[in-house]
């Protein structure tokens, strides 16, 4: 470690150089932050799926209703320990580009089914107990700046009241948390019931129906079972994990985030190979001095380590100011202006980005570190 | 000597003798080319998405659908105000009657060829005149559906990206079979992506009843919008709104540019910035090496404006030959690339082509040339206030 004095001077002394090579190091690792944040975005909470969860859809398309009495033949299935279910809404708020979810579903088997949709309990008594009452996601509540007890007018589009005002108000009853960063918080909830009365009380379908299961090992009997009961009626169904179907989802988005993905990274890797290039460079200038310190009585080993720390402190700085800086950035929020569901840092990827660092600290520093020790004195001090 | 004269001489021997620091100038411009390389491909996504999506909209062509609903999906239309749609003032009429199609607007689950995992097929409905108001769409194997038949046509696009769409292949939706007769092209357009069967067969197999949710409708010309829509929406027999197709598929389109060039902007600044930093790093140790040059210059005469701006030139040229570079590559590389993703407009899938247009491509090295002159700047002051005695006297 008494090099590092040394090697903080070589650093200081084409300071612009150095400030420069940082910078573009930084920003590679910001851009770094972003690729992890933009595949987790675009791969929306296919990681933060619960296993022990089903989802069970029509055979068709997911657009095409199952009938509310499915509800109770499901649960008779052995395994099935849990139903709940839901109905999309697709209505308006203001304006349609201010899209966000909305869903109609039964409230205490949803929240049971879904405990990483943090409530409050007070506010879960409220929802239960008002028909017109609806809870919404922190991100979606921030982006409009909601809080609980307004009224939030929507206008159906599909349900649409007949002879009546083609907008439903709700009551805000509550905001909810995601448990996990993955947890999208952007969907709106409101009671089935009320949708269901207000299109004359006898609906009949629901959109689908999602199951919690006894023994996550056993979910293929199950879902075999549940489809084998529908066989052959006017609606067949498709079950699948609730991974399986976040992952259909994410591949009909399809290669798109695949693609801003791999660009980036390209990006990314050249940006490290211009840096490292300078990097490189900088120390071959200075072989001579190098092979002055040889002369003073530095081992090779020494001179290696030297400028092996030299490349690291760089890379370190640089990687270490970029995570910093993704992650401030990414805080305030995805650059689309919330039409992400989620976008956050992971920090696995973090600890990959340090990790990164590290090793184009040390790749950089390994070849003018591998010559610096080879050199001989004679060659080097004659080659000014 | 005159001013002029000073900076074309000043200019031109830097740029002779670039070719001796071509190690730091390529790097530099190699950050550049990326940068614009990154910036086009990303945004031409976007572009590619928004042609596929209005390439064959035609401002005179209507669509009528429910009041309140912002897609077709989300609307319904009983039999007779479809008929009452098609009677309007202002619609074209083809040999066979009005050029009024209804249509019905449902998704079908088809393994995509590339994951095999389902994905939303748009699978649409329409009448016999929807070739009459689509008149870019041809044949290209097969036959037309016969009326009342389990027969679909499939789009050019959407038979090479989803699996058993294939000429003469039977399918089975629910308790229906059906048979495909027919691929068709539509001018790139969205169509391409699009199932057609027959409305009437297909309301029974979803059980629409006698419904629909849109009504298309090819108009006299584009000036007769105006008198359409105002007949139809006051009208109090129905329920309807009216807007032209191009302005439909224009607003579908921008939830997802609308993403893709957020990201892409965002990105393209970022990048900009590490390669205005190598392009600093680059120039301001090209003017280090010359210093006993420029020194040389100062001494016999020159003023510093021509040395400023021949280091400014030089950094413009090299992002421009990168900027180049860059464009040159992204339309190499991504230009016509085909893909296929979900609108969430109508929630179905919709293939497209990336499109490096020519404004991409004028943006693209317009964004080098700033980088370029950043990048250049502050080391072409330096390179004017050298102090001409110390600099001289250097190695």
């Amino acid at each position: 470690m008494k090099f590092l004095p040394l090697a903080w001077q070589n650093l200081k002394r084409k300071k612009l150089r150095t400030f420069f090579t940082v910078g573009s190091i930084a920003v590679a690792f910001v851009l770094f932050g972003y690729l992890a944040a933009i595949r987790v975005g675009f791969s929306a909470g296919i990681d933060v799926t619960g296993a022990d969860r089903l989802m069970v859809i029509h055979k068709v398309s997911i657009i095409q209703p199952l009938p509310i009495s499915y509800r109770d033949q499901i649960s008779r299935v052995p395994g099935v320990k849990e139903v709940s279910y839901a109905n999309w809404f697709g209505g308006i708020y203001q304006d349609p580009k201010n899209f966000f979810a909305q869903m109609a579903v039964e409230p205490v088997s949803y929240l049971a089914l879904y405990p990483e949709l943090i409530l409050p309990e007070a506010q879960r008594k409220a929802w239960l107990e008002d028909k017109t009452g609806a809870i919404v996601g922190r991100v979606t509540a921030d982006r409009f700046g909601w809080k609980v007890g307004d009224k939030i007018p929507i206008q159906a589009t599909a349900y649409r009241r007949k002879g009546n005002n083609p907008v439903w108000e709700f009551n805000l009853s509550g905001i909810y948390d995601g448990k996990e960063k993955g947890t999208d918080t952007s969907t709106f909830y409101f009671h089935y019931d009320y949708l269901n009365e207000g299109m004359g009380g006898n609906l009949g379908f629901v959109g689908w129906y999602m199951i919690r299961i006894a023994d996550p090992a056993r979910a293929q009997e199950v879902v075999d079972r549940i489809d084998n009961l529908f066989a052959n009626s006017p609606a067949e169904t498709k079950t699948q994990t609730e991974k399986a179907l976040a992952q259909s989802f994410a591949n009909q988005v399809g290669s798109i985030g695949q693609i801003i993905s791999a660009i980036l990274a390209a990006v990314f890797f050249t940006i490290l190979l211009v840096a490292g290039n300078t990097m490189a460079q900088s120390v071959r200038e200075r072989t001579n001095e190098l092979a002055i310190l040889k002369t003073l009585g530095f081992k090779s080993g020494q001179v290696m380590a030297l400028v092996l720390i030299e490349s690291c402190v760089i890379a370190a700085i640089g990687g270490l100011l970029g995570i910093g800086f993704a992650w401030l950035l990414i805080q305030k929020g995805d650059p689309t202006g919330g039409t992400l569901p989620v976008f956050y840092f992971p920090g696995k990827d973090m600890v990959l980005g340090v990790g990164i660092a590290l090793a184009l600290g040390i790749a950089t520093g390994f070849l003018p570190a591998l010559r610096a020790m080879r050199l001989r004195i004679v060659d080097a001090l004659r080659r000014v | 000597m005159n001013w002029l004269s000073q900076i074309v001489a000043v200019t031109w021997l830097n740029l002779r003798t670039l070719w001796q620091r071509r190690g730091a100038s390529a790097a530099a411009a190699f950050g550049v080319a990326g940068v614009v390389a990154v910036f086009i491909a990303v945004l031409s996504i976007a572009e590619g998405f928004k042609k596929t999506l209005t390439s064959n909209a035609s401002a005179d062509t209507a669509i009528v659908m429910r009041s309140g609903s912002d897609s077709e999906m989300m609307s319904g239309l009983d039999r007779d105000s479809t008929r009452i749609i098609a009677e309007a003032p202002g619609v074209l009429r083809a040999s066979q009657g009005p050029a009024a199609s209804a249509e019905l607007f449902v998704v079908v689950d088809v393994p995509k060829r590339s994951t095999g995992t389902d994905a939303n097929v748009p699978l649409r409905g329409v009448q016999s005149a929807a070739f009459d108001v689509r008149s870019e769409v041809q044949m290209i194997e097969g036959r037309r559906f016969a009326p009342g038949k389990n027969e679909v046509i499939v789009g050019r696009a959407a038979a090479a990206e989803f699996r058993g769409l294939d000429l003469g292949n039977h399918i089975r939706w629910g308790e229906n079979e059906w048979t495909v007769v027919g691929i068709f092209s539509a001018n790139g357009g969205l169509s391409e992506s699009e199932i057609w069967c027959d409305a009437g067969v297909l309301q029974p197999a979803y059980r629409r009843g006698s419904t629909f949710q849109s009504v298309y409708v090819k108009l006299e010309s584009a000036e007769a919008f105006s008198r359409f829509k105002d007949t139809l929406t006051p009208d109090p027999r129905l329920d309807v709104k009216v807007v032209r197709e191009s302005e439909y598929y224009e607003a579908q389109s921008r939830v997802i540019t609308g993403i893709i060039n957020g990201l892409g902007k965002a990105i393209a600044v970022l990048m900009g910035i590490g390669a205005i930093f190598g392009a600093l790093n680059t120039m301001y140790s090209a003017v280090a090496s010359r210093s006993r040059e420029i020194a040389t210059l100062r001494a016999i005469g020159f003023s510093a404006a021509p040395v400023v701006i021949s280091v400014l030139a030089e950094s413009l040229f090299l992002c421009l030959l990168g900027g180049i570079v860059g464009a040159a590559g992204a339309y190499f590389a991504f230009n016509g690339y085909q893909t296929a993703t979900l609108n969430w407009a109508s929630f179905s899938q919709v293939a497209f082509a990336f499109a490096v247009t020519p404004k991409l491509l004028v943006q693209g090295i317009a964004w080098a040339l700033v980088m370029g002159l950043v990048g250049g700047l502050f080391p072409a002051i330096r390179a004017a206030r050298l102090p001409v005695a110390t600099a001289l006297r250097e190695q």
